[in-house]
C-alpha cells in the first residue's frame, strides 16, 4: 500500500468510525444503563428509561444518530512514533470529519468564534479538537472519538482553590455544579474530575477521566476511595433519569490527577450525558484495525 | 398523573387543568426555536417568519437531510430536545410577544418563564433528553424551513407532528415548577451527603 492508498484507507476508516460513534453507545455505557434501569420503580423514571432504550433500538434499526447533538468532534490520539501517517494524520482526521458529516449524517456543530458562522461541515478553527499522546516504539495509533454535545458540555467548569480550603472545597465544588447544572445535562451522568495545580491541566484531565471505562478506578487508593464516595453520595441525591427523580444520579465518577503546585489545588469538572458517545479504535501500520469500545461492531 | 393529547391551535382551556408531572402528546404544528431565534426576536427586534400564536415551539437543533432531487425539501433524521435553561433570559418576553402556548425542551426553566407561563396561560414540557430518533418518528413531515442562514441547528423548522411525546409538564399555568421543586429536594440531600464525605478527605499532611 503506498502513501496515497494508506491515507485514503485511514480517512475512510475514521469517517465510518466517527459516524458509527454517533449511532451506537459503547458496551460499558450500555451495560451500566441497563443496570441502572433495573433499579427504578417510579412511573416517571421508567417512562424515561423506556424512551432511552426505544431510542437506541430505533437508532440502530434506522442507522441514525441516537441523539441529534452529535457534538463537536474530539479525537484523543495515542500516536505511535512509527505510525506510517504521522506526518499527515491531523489533516486526515479533518477530512474524516467532513466525510462523516455527510455519510452519518452528523449535525453541523462548528460555529466560528467572532465570525459567528456555522461552517456547515464540522471542521473549523482547531476543530476537530485533537489531543496527542506520543507512544514510543509503536507503529500503531489508538484513537478515542468523543462527541462533545452542548448539553453535557454546559456544566463544565474549573476553579483554582487555595490549599487550606482543602479537598473538601473541591468536593463541594463538584456537588454544587452537578445539583444545579447537571440535572439539565441528561442524567444519569458520567462525572469526570481533574485535580492539578492549574486550571487548564485540571480541566483537560477532567475530560480524560470521561474516556476511562465506566466503573474503572484510579490507581491511587485515596483517589479510588474518593471516586467511590462521590459516586455513592451523588446517587444518594437521587437526581434520576432526566433530572426527574429516581434511584440514581450518575453512571460513574472518575478522577484523574497531576501533581499540584504547593500553593494551589485546581479542580476541573466535565460531564458526560447518558448518551455518552465515546469510542476507541486501534489502527495498525497496515491499516488493519480493531474496535475496542464496541464488541462486534461492523463499519 | 394525567395523560392527554393536545392539538394546535392550542386554547387556554386545553392547558388550564394540566399540572406539573402530567404527560401530554402534541398533534399539529411544532416549530423549532432556540438561542438565535430568541435573540433575533427579543434583542434584535426582527419579525419572526412564522406566526407562533397558539403553536408549540421545540427547543431543539435537529439533523435534517435535504431530499434527493427536491431542493428545499427536507426530512428529519434526529431531533431531540436541547437544554431549555439557555432560553431563560428571553422566554418570558418570547411568550408575551408570540402567543406561543407550549414550549418543549429538556431540563427546567426559571422563575421568569414561570411568570410568563402563568400570565399568558402557557406551559413548559420536557421530552426525554437524547431520545432523538424516537422524536423524529413522531414527525409526519417537514413543511418548511425559515432563517436557514442561522445554520441547521438554529434555523426555524416548521413540522407537522402526530402524538409527539411523551411530554412531561414541568411548568404549568398555575405557577408550579417541577424542576425547582426537585432541585430543592436535591439540595437538602446534598448537604448531609457532603458533610459525610468531607469527614474523610483531610489529605493534607
Amino acid at each position: 500500500m503506498d502513501k496515497v492508498e494508506q491515507r485514503e484507507k485511514f480517512i475512510d476508516i475514521m469517517a465510518r468510525f466517527t459516524a458509527y460513534t454517533g449511532k451506537h453507545l459503547p458496551d460499558d455505557v450500555y451495560v451500566k444503563l441497563k443496570e441502572l434501569r433495573e433499579k427504578e420503580n417510579t412511573a416517571l423514571a421508567r417512562i424515561i428509561y423506556d424512551a432511552m432504550f426505544d431510542d437506541l433500538e430505533m437508532a440502530d434499526e434506522l442507522d441514525r444518530p441516537c441523539c441529534q447533538d452529535t457534538g463537536i468532534i474530539q479525537y484523543f490520539v495515542q500516536l505511535g512514533t512509527q505510525f506510517p501517517l504521522i506526518d499527515e494524520i491531523e489533516d486526515c482526521l479533518r477530512e474524516a470529519v467532513k466525510k462523516a458529516t455527510l455519510i452519518a449524517p452528523l449535525r453541523h456543530n462548528a460555529v466560528e468564534v467572532f465570525d459567528e458562522k456555522n461552517t456547515g461541515n464540522n471542521v473549523g478553527t482547531r476543530i476537530p479538537w485533537i489531543d496527542w499522546e506520543i507512544v514510543p516504539n509503536s507503529n500503531a495509533a489508538t484513537i478515542y472519538v468523543y462527541m462533545a454535545g452542548g448539553g453535557c458540555s454546559l456544566p463544565g467548569t474549573a476553579k483554582v482553590l487555595m490549599p487550606l480550603e482543602g479537598y473538601e472545597a473541591a468536593v463541594k465544588f463538584v456537588f454544587d455544579q452537578i445539583t444545579s447544572y447537571g440535572i439539565n445535562a441528561c442524567p444519569p451522568l458520567l462525572v469526570g474530575i481533574g485535580i492539578a495545580g492549574s486550571v487548564e491541566v485540571a480541566a483537560k484531565l477532567s475530560k480524560k477521566a470521561l474516556l476511562r471505562p465506566i466503573g474503572s478506578r484510579n490507581t491511587n487508593p485515596r483517589a479510588a476511595e474518593l471516586e467511590s464516595s462521590i459516586e455513592t453520595g451523588l446517587n444518594a441525591i437521587k437526581i434520576g433519569p432526566g433530572g426527574l427523580g429516581g434511584e440514581s444520579s450518575v453512571m460513574g465518577v472518575h478522577i484523574e490527577q497531576a501533581a499540584r503546585h504547593p500553593a494551589t489545588i485546581a479542580v476541573g469538572l466535565s460531564t458526560g450525558c447518558w448518551a455518552h458517545r465515546r469510542s476507541i479504535i486501534k489502527i495498525n501500520a497496515d491499516m488493519g484495525y480493531e474496535i475496542i469500545s464496541h464488541k462486534g461492531a461492523v463499519l | 398523573m394525567k395523560t392527554k393529547i393536545i392539538s394546535t391551535p392550542i386554547q387556554n382551556e386545553d392547558l388550564e387543568k394540566l399540572e406539573i408531572g402530567d404527560i401530554v402528546y402534541l398533534d399539529g404544528y411544532l416549530i423549532t426555536a432556540r438561542d438565535d431565534v430568541h435573540q433575533r426576536l427579543i434583542k434584535q427586534h426582527k419579525e419572526l417568519p412564522v406566526d407562533l400564536a397558539g403553536m408549540a415551539i421545540f427547543h431543539a437543533g435537529p439533523i435534517m437531510q435535504e431530499l434527493e432531487g427536491q431542493k428545499g425539501k427536507y426530512k428529519v433524521i434526529s431531533i431531540g430536545p436541547t437544554t431549555s435553561m439557555r432560553m431563560e433570559k428571553y422566554e418570558k418576553d418570547f411568550i408575551s410577544q408570540t402567543g406561543v402556548k407550549v414550549i418543549i425542551g429538556k431540563g427546567g426553566m426559571g422563575e421568569s418563564t414561570v411568570k410568563g407561563c402563568q400570565k399568558h396561560k402557557a406551559i413548559h414540557t420536557v421530552f426525554p433528553g437524547g431520545c432523538a430518533v424516537l422524536a423524529a418518528n413522531c414527525v409526519e413531515y417537514v413543511e418548511r424551513v425559515e432563517w436557514l442562514d442561522l445554520g441547521m441547528p438554529e434555523a426555524m423548522w416548521v413540522m407537522r407532528v402526530k402524538e409527539f411525546g411523551p411530554l412531561i409538564v414541568s411548568i404549568d399555568t398555575k405557577g408550579q415548577n417541577l424542576f425547582e421543586i426537585n432541585k430543592g429536594e436535591f439540595n437538602i440531600k446534598k448537604d448531609s451527603v457532603l458533610e459525610e464525605i468531607c469527614q474523610h478527605v483531610d489529605y493534607l499532611d
